[in-house]
């Protein structure tokens, strides 16, 4: 993205969020079932979405480097997982509160997606353990690559293992017949969800053009020195 | 066939240096013996035997993290590693060759751990040995890409662990779903499918891992 548009896209972006806080304190119906604290969903979900499109993301900018030996996509690779692993957390803390609200605990071992956060927010923590352990040079950007790779190989694999691993008490919102939602529950889901993506993609761009800048100090500075 | 080769004469390698210098095995069985007595332990008087078969999946894991720290220690020595890029024609068949070792050290150090399992615990049964051997082969496949990826970082002995276990945990779960579940042939094909993906992810990504 050219730097001048990116004011525009983070506009955009904050347009969005505030129209997203407001479709949902005021279209949205209160739920039957959970009332007012069902209104976290529309944060939660479109978080915890909005993450593995940024996991997935960073693993084909990853595919892309070693592929196609694209020089940028190490870097933005890197920052795909880096703001994944921040949507993660959000959606662990707020599930977490949900799950206070509407089970009564903290933690609970039963919901199959907090389960998954935790585990891929373990996994891709490492990655940082790993790749600020390795020089930097081809052969980090390689083994960085690799380990995205990995990461969303294990994305489904562990949903299906913990699917497996115990009952099921989560309420499953989007079935194989639709979501099961009314029409102005789906809107300001939507609606979060594009806000959500929104943001991701600016938070993206303007830690992208940080450390490009980052980069481009260093590499001037070495010529200097030199 | 001339892969096959590479491969055959790769564990042969690995499975000779043990021969001679004996220095992953015996630690193997040593360490998988002392946590099963650790395990003793931890399990109160009255728990059930469930749990004993659950605990023994926190063993098979840490022994297999223990053979797979050591697993480039030869290669890492005097940049040896580099003799056999040269060497091999097609660089994931060091990979297949180091993990058909670490395999057999696995499966020898669980030779002697199941028995002993059996002997101080419960009976283990046919969906156990199942498992085990399934969860054998992710954990090696795996297991084995890992531990090149740490010896090349800063970190080494002090990264796999962190790498390898968020990986590990859904052969965890087919393993023990395998040993305690009441469904042990769902849990063991779940293995197997775990076993099929990333075999085939670490065999395709293992070159990278290796060179610039």
């Amino acid at each position: 993205m050219r730097p001048d548009r990116l004011p525009v896209f983070a506009a955009s972006a904050l347009a969005l969020m505030a129209s997203a806080v407001a479709v949902v304190a005021y279209v949205a119906p209160i739920d039957a079932d959970q009332g007012f604290s069902q209104k976290i969903f529309y944060f939660h979900v479109p978080v915890a979405l909005t993450s593995y499109a940024l996991f997935g993301w960073g693993a084909w900018k990853a595919l892309r480097h070693l592929w196609k030996r694209d020089e940028r996509a190490d870097l933005e690779s890197y920052v795909a997982i880096h703001l994944g692993v921040i949507f993660g957390l959000t959606t662990l803390l707020t599930g977490s509160i949900w799950a206070k609200i509407s089970w009564g605990r903290w933690w609970v071992w039963s919901s199959d997606q907090l389960v998954l956060f935790l585990v891929l927010f373990l996994f891709y923590s490492a990655y940082f353990m790993l790749r600020f352990s390795v020089e930097p040079g081809p052969r980090r950007a390689n083994l960085s690559a690799v380990y995205a790779l990995f990461g969303v190989a294990l994305i489904p694999v562990s949903f299906l293992a913990i699917r497996l691993s115990k009952d099921i008490i989560h309420p499953v919102v989007f079935k194989s017949s639709g979501p099961d939602m009314s029409g102005k529950m789906f809107l300001a889901f939507c609606v979060s969800w594009a806000a959500m993506l929104a943001l991701a993609g600016t938070l993206y761009h303007v830690e992208l053009a940080g450390k490009r800048l980052d980069q481009r100090l260093k590499e001037l500075r070495e010529v200097l020195a030199s | 066939m001339t892969y096959l080769a590479d491969v055959g004469a790769l564990a042969r390698k690995d499975l000779t240096l043990e021969l001679r210098a004996r220095d992953t095995l015996p630690a193997m069985l040593l360490f998988v013996l002392s946590i099963l007595v650790v395990f003793h332990f931890v399990l109160p008087p009255e728990s059930s035997d469930l749990a004993a078969k659950g605990l023994l999946w926190v063993g098979i894991l840490f022994t297999a993290l223990l053979g797979l720290t050591r697993a480039f220690a030869a290669e890492r020595e005097d940049d040896a590693i580099d003799g056999l890029i040269l060497a091999t024609r097609d660089r994931s068949a060091i990979w297949l060759g180091k993990a058909l070792a670490v395999f057999v050290f696995l499966a020898l150090a669980e030779l002697v751990a199941l028995p002993a399992f059996a002997l101080f615990f419960t009976d283990i049964g046919g969906g156990t040995i199942a498992g085990v051997v399934l969860a054998d082969v992710g954990l090696c496949a795996v297991g084995t890409l890992l531990a090149a990826m740490a010896t090349a970082s800063r970190a080494r002995e002090l990264l796999l662990p962190l790498i390898f276990l968020p990986l590990a945990i859904p052969i965890v779960v087919g393993g023990v779903g395998a040993s305690v579940g009441s469904h042990p042939a769902t849990y063991a094909g779940f293995l197997a499918l775990y076993d099929a993906i990333f075999a085939l992810l670490a065999w395709a990504s293992f070159d990278y891992v290796l060179t610039e």
